[in-house]
């Protein structure tokens, strides 16, 4: 992969832009590889230099953990966060929600002809961030270039790997009637965040992404209780708490019963919710989880999650209750009863 | 937020609750339409039925735009865009209301249609200015809340001498369908759908005010008490219509006097004037053909008048047979009366219109309210 430096231009990542040949495999490519991946992701795996990594195998006893997530995001920047450092985040926190401790991340890259070099590069160096902050290396990669018109930008998939203590069991299927449901913080921050920058609807808003890495929250948060108190962990990204409540349901075979009032909101992100007819129910969030207790650590849980940066407005917000139709049902905050349904289709404004 | 917490408190809907528990008289039943489906879908979200007494029924009304939208005109926008090459914009929420031939707008746009969301009729215009050499069409739906916007950009357009917009005008007129429903069968003294008043529309009765709800509360004396759409300016306009009932009295009341007044906003109904006329007769979906019910596109206009532009035809388009949206639209059965509702229709897959948009009667019981009756299994 090295290359004889002085017999090649740098690439020019003031005014440059990617072309089909930066994903042909040939020394374009690998110019892309050497001037920017390499050094940006750079870790004694990737410096490998194979078609894989090789890693070292999990203590023994423990079971390997993988989860994968492709993000499609317009616009590719949005306050608080991009693209990148939302690939990095969203995976690691898909291996964290099963109680895994993530270990490494793959990437593999989609970028369309003419994607500006400079906006891939910090894409790229947002995600090393991410990846450090995170203690989460990049080990292996690919990247595929697409004609014009055939992508949207950059499309970034990511793959985490991480290592299950023995004995551990956290999954949707195991809420149980009683449970205490538990969130992280205010719901709906990512989701107004990218909605107020979309080109149709800029808005100005204070609001930014809740994108972040919580694998740390969900160790904090483990320590605390005893081996199995915690039942289920979610991120409730794409169809936001509402929806992730009812797969939980659906897997579990219970109900769920929310209080509203319980239920933490930035008055930003209501706001704009109510302006667009939209539900923060169901608007997506990238640094939240939900955790289902059991009733007697309910307190130490919540504690535990209030005591981590990442968890300071985290609140009690329902309990499980056994329900042979798995409602997700809400005592209003006027005193009233409603189901909380699954998001039917994507969200979409009302017209009046 | 400021204007819109104090008309979510809490303590007051309590207050408000008791209130009307305690002036419902014994021997009777209230049974009150509330015509918007902004209101339908604040009673539902909200979960304001708990808070009412056994002996109050609301009634969801055939209010939402997006739900009365016919088979037909749907097809026409799709057909724009599918076979004659037209980009055409539209509201978010009319892309999901299912047309001919299994299709939708967002499945035609699967299908290489190039429809687009907008979230205002001047977005619409912008495309059009940026995609000089295509068609553009705006799909224009609604009550006459959106209609002053749509009138605005036609005249826009014409200013600037546009030559590739134009507008499938597809607004409909709340008076006209209240009353049609009040004409319809079984409504009336001697019917079986009583109707002891209604809950007046928020967003319109700012365009137009209250006083064109005058004539038909005298005429037909069904109490009318215009309303906003927070769940305390509902709670208080039941319990004025409550009231109303108990007096013998059936006038047009305004709970919303914050935003509405009698005559509305003269420039908006000035402007609406000056580019839409009134179409003798229109279909709604799931009520049929209603006369004198929605606008089209005055003749000085015509060159921004998709139906004269692509020499458009109406075909009428039948609903599922069993679907019983217009009985439900006009009182006659509550959604879990349908065979469909649950089973074959599902916000998922929409039959009919009140399954379409969230502010339908059955969309708004499925996703809200279904608790309380049958046991649908979520799709």
């Amino acid at each position: 992969m090295s290359m004889k430096k002085h017999y090649q231009r740098p690439l020019d990542f003031k005014t440059g832009r990617i072309d089909m040949n930066h994903g042909a495999g040939g020394r374009a490519s690998a110019q892309l590889i050497s001037e920017l991946f390499a050094p940006a992701f750079d870790n004694p795996f990737l410096r490998q230099g194979n078609d894989g990594a090789q890693l070292p195998a999990p203590p023994a006893g423990h079971a390997l953990v993988m989860a994968t997530d492709a993000h499609v995001i317009s616009p590719l920047f949005f306050p608080g966060g991009d693209i990148g450092c939302l690939s990095v985040h969203g995976t690691v926190n898909d291996v964290a929600m099963l109680g895994a401790v993530p270990l490494y991340l793959s990437a593999s890259f989609i970028i369309e002809e003419g994607f500006a070099l400079a906006d891939l590069r910090r894409i790229v160096e947002s995600m090393a961030a991410a990846a450090r902050e995170a203690g989460v290396p990049i080990v292996t990669g690919d990247t595929k270039v697409v004609e014009q018109g055939k992508g949207d930008g950059v499309f970034i998939s990511t793959t985490g790997v991480g290592a299950l203590p023995p004995g551990r069991q956290i999954g949707g299927a195991l809420a149980r009637a009683g449970d205490v449901v538990l969130v992280s913080g205010s719901i709906g921050d990512h989701g107004v965040a990218v909605l107020s920058q979309r080109e149709s609807l800029a808005f100005e808003t204070a609001i930014e992404s809740d994108t972040a890495a919580l694998h740390t929250l969900v160790a904090a948060l483990l320590a605390a209780v005893p081996e199995g108190s915690v039942r289920t962990l979610r991120d409730p990204t794409r169809g936001g708490l509402a929806t992730t409540l009812n797969e939980i349901a659906a897997q579990s075979g219970v109900g769920v019963l929310l209080d509203e009032a319980a239920i933490p909101m930035k008055p930003q992100v209501a706001a704009a919710c109510e302006l667009l007819g939209l539900d923060a129910l169901y608007i997506a969030n990238e640094g939240k989880l939900i955790a289902i207790v059991a009733p007697e650590v309910a307190e130490a849980a919540l504690a535990a999650l209030r005591a981590h940066p990442l968890g300071r407005d985290a609140a009690c917000i329902g309990v499980v209750q056994a329900d042979e139709h798995q409602f997700v049902q809400m005592k209003t905050a006027l005193g009233g009863m409603r189901v909380v349904d699954w998001l039917a289709g994507e969200p979409l404004p009302r017209i009046c | 937020m400021k204007y819109v917490d104090e008309f979510r408190d809490a303590a007051l809907a309590r207050n408000l609750a008791a209130k009307i528990a305690a002036e419902v008289q014994p021997q009777r039943r209230y049974h009150f339409m509330e015509f918007c489906g902004g209101h339908t879908h604040a009673i539902a979200r909200y979960g304001l039925a708990e808070l009412l007494p056994a002996s109050v029924r609301m009634i969801h009304g055939p209010g939402c735009p997006v739900c009365v939208l016919p088979i037909g005109r749907i097809d026409q926008a799709i057909h724009l865009a599918l076979e004659r090459g037209a980009i055409v914009c539209t509201y978010g929420d009319t892309l999901r209301v299912p047309a001919s031939g299994g299709l939708s707008m967002m499945k035609a746009k699967a299908r290489g249609a190039d429809i687009r969301m907008v979230y205002s009729a001047a977005d619409a215009l912008k495309v059009a200015r940026a995609n000089p050499v295509r068609e553009v069409v705006f799909f224009a739906i609604g009550f006459e809340t959106t209609t002053p916007p749509t009138a605005l950009v036609l005249r826009q357009a014409k200013a600037e001498g546009l030559k590739n917009f134009s507008v499938l005008c597809c607004h409909v007129l709340t008076p006209a369908a209240i009353t049609h429903i009040l004409q319809g069968p079984g409504v009336g003294p001697a019917g079986d759908v009583p109707l002891d008043g209604f809950i007046g529309p928020a967003h319109v009765s700012i365009v137009i005010g209250y006083a064109p709800y005058v004539p038909f509360a005298l005429g037909y004396q069904k109490p009318v008490v215009i309303s906003g759409f927070e769940p305390l300016d509902v709670m208080q306009s039941i319990l004025m219509l409550v009231r109303q009932v108990n007096e013998g009295r059936a006038e047009v009341e305004n709970e919303f006097t914050r935003a509405v007044s009698a005559d509305g906003n003269r420039a908006a109904q000035a402007v609406m004037d000056e580019v839409f006329e009134h179409r003798e007769v229109f279909e709604w979906r799931g009520l049929g053909e209603v006369p004198d019910s929605a606008l089209r596109i005055r003749p000085a206009y015509a060159e921004f008048d998709a139906e004269v532009r692509f020499g458009l035809c109406y075909q009428g388009v039948p609903d599922h047979k069993q679907c019983a949206c217009g009985e439900i639209l006009r009182g006659r059965k509550v959604p879990t009366d349908c065979k469909l509702f649950g089973t074959v229709c599902t916000p998922e897959n929409p039959m009919g219109s009140c399954m379409v948009s969230s502010e339908g009667a059955c969309a708004a019981h499925y996703a809200y309210g279904r608790f309380r009756d049958i046991p649908v299994v979520a799709a």
